[in-house]
């Protein structure tokens, strides 16, 4: 297989490209991937101070490496949740990442200890309030991550989703027609309100695979294992559903998840979901932070929490 | 050749000489949702392993496990 660019010894086809690429070619193309969904979709500038949500996997290593490869300045907020055989691991692999790739470019990693802050690890805590672990996870990162870029200043937060994970919750949210979700799913859900962080996932012109093929060819060093709380993930079978179509027609999931983003930038208002927040959305009781409700999710979580832990 | 496999983590025992696409047909894996990697390099569907050759097959795709 030869390079679609260079005529070199390929290492890497990507089918739904009609291409393949040799290493230079290829860290190039992700480039330009990333470039393109930043500019197009008007992520954020060379400028702009960006919080990347890191977990130890590839796709937020993958996401880092990027974007401090082209000069971006972002630096890096890693949850240890307080997994057992699981978070030590994955902090481990952020922690290298930082000290080899990220310290040396002036990035800073950020730390936030579920055990230390919120009292217990999260399967602990998902037992408490009687809720899946996955579900605790959810509302402890997003809303530590959102509290970190505003409390620090972060001019805006990435996350390292990718073209897999996009057209999967796509899939999802169509076969349960799921239209708040459709309405508010994107690359890019800006700052509707005060104690809101305008949150971006350049990665989302990627396949998982492109990105787990940079990750390998630039040395990156993330955890493959699987995280152990996340068993039945209906995620996953929506994965493998589109893996699927994609083999048998690929560009499957592009037409997929970008003939979506087209139609929604169609037919909707540019401000709209800036203003429904608004009109629903005020600061939370305890915390401060955007809620529908008189205490947010997270804050009434942590109060079930503490009452179960000192009646 | 030996090829190892995750989810979980094992290690089997192929016959080569082999091109790597008919591998993951053999060994039931999409293409789309695994890496070929040998040594410190990436494989391509077209290349040919031999016998004497150490090859991981990693599943790209997260999110979770099927029970």
């Amino acid at each position: 297989m030869r390079c679609k660019k260079c005529k070199t010894k390929a290492v890497i086809g990507l089918p739904r490209h009609n291409a393949a690429f040799c290493k230079p070619c290829f860290n190039e193309f992700v480039h330009d991937q990333v470039l393109r969904a930043v500019k197009g979709d008007r992520m954020f500038t060379g400028q702009d101070r960006i919080l990347v949500a890191v977990s130890g996997g590839k796709d937020s290593l993958a996401l880092w490496h990027v974007l401090l490869t082209l000069g971006f300045r972002a630096d890096g907020l890693y949850v240890d949740l307080g997994i057992p055989g699981y978070s030590a691991k994955s902090r481990e692999r952020v922690e290298r990442f930082a000290e080899t790739v990220a310290r040396p470019l002036n990035a800073t990693l950020l730390v936030h200890t579920v055990t230390d802050q919120e009292g217990a690890g999260i399967r602990e805590l998902a037992d408490m309030v009687d809720r899946p672990t996955c579900s605790v996870c959810g509302t402890i990162k997003r809303y530590r991550f959102n509290r970190a870029a505003v409390e620090h200043d972060y001019d805006v937060m990435a996350t390292g989703h990718n073209l897999d994970d996009e057209a999967a919750r796509l899939l999802g949210n169509v076969l349960h027609w799921q239209e708040d979700y459709l309405e508010k799913q994107g690359p890019s859900l800006p700052a509707s309100l005060e104690g809101f962080a305008k949150k971006v996932k350049p990665l989302y012109r990627l396949s998982e695979r492109e990105i787990a093929a940079y990750a390998v060819l630039n040395k990156i060093d993330y955890i493959v294992e699987e995280c152990p709380m996340a068993k039945g993930s209906k995620m996953l079978l929506y994965k493998e559903v589109l893996n699927r179509l994609e083999t048998e027609s690929p560009g499957t999931k592009q037409r997929f998840y970008w003939g979506f983003l087209d139609k929604q930038r169609a037919h909707s208002a540019p401000d709209s979901m800036a203003a429904k927040d608004q009109a629903a959305l005020h600061p939370c009781a305890v915390c401060g932070q955007p809620t529908s409700a008189e205490i947010c999710s997270f804050c009434k979580m942590m109060a079930r929490a503490a009452n179960l832990a000192h009646p | 050749m030996k090829v190892q496999l995750s989810h979980p983590a094992r290690q089997v025992e192929v016959k080569g000489p082999k091109r790597v696409r008919e591998l993951l047909r053999e060994l039931n894996l999409i293409p789309e949702a695994h890496l070929v990697i040998r040594g410190d390099d990436l494989v391509t569907e077209d290349e040919t392993l031999k016998d004497e050759d150490q090859v991981e097959v990693r599943p790209v795709i997260s999110g979770g496990s099927r029970l």
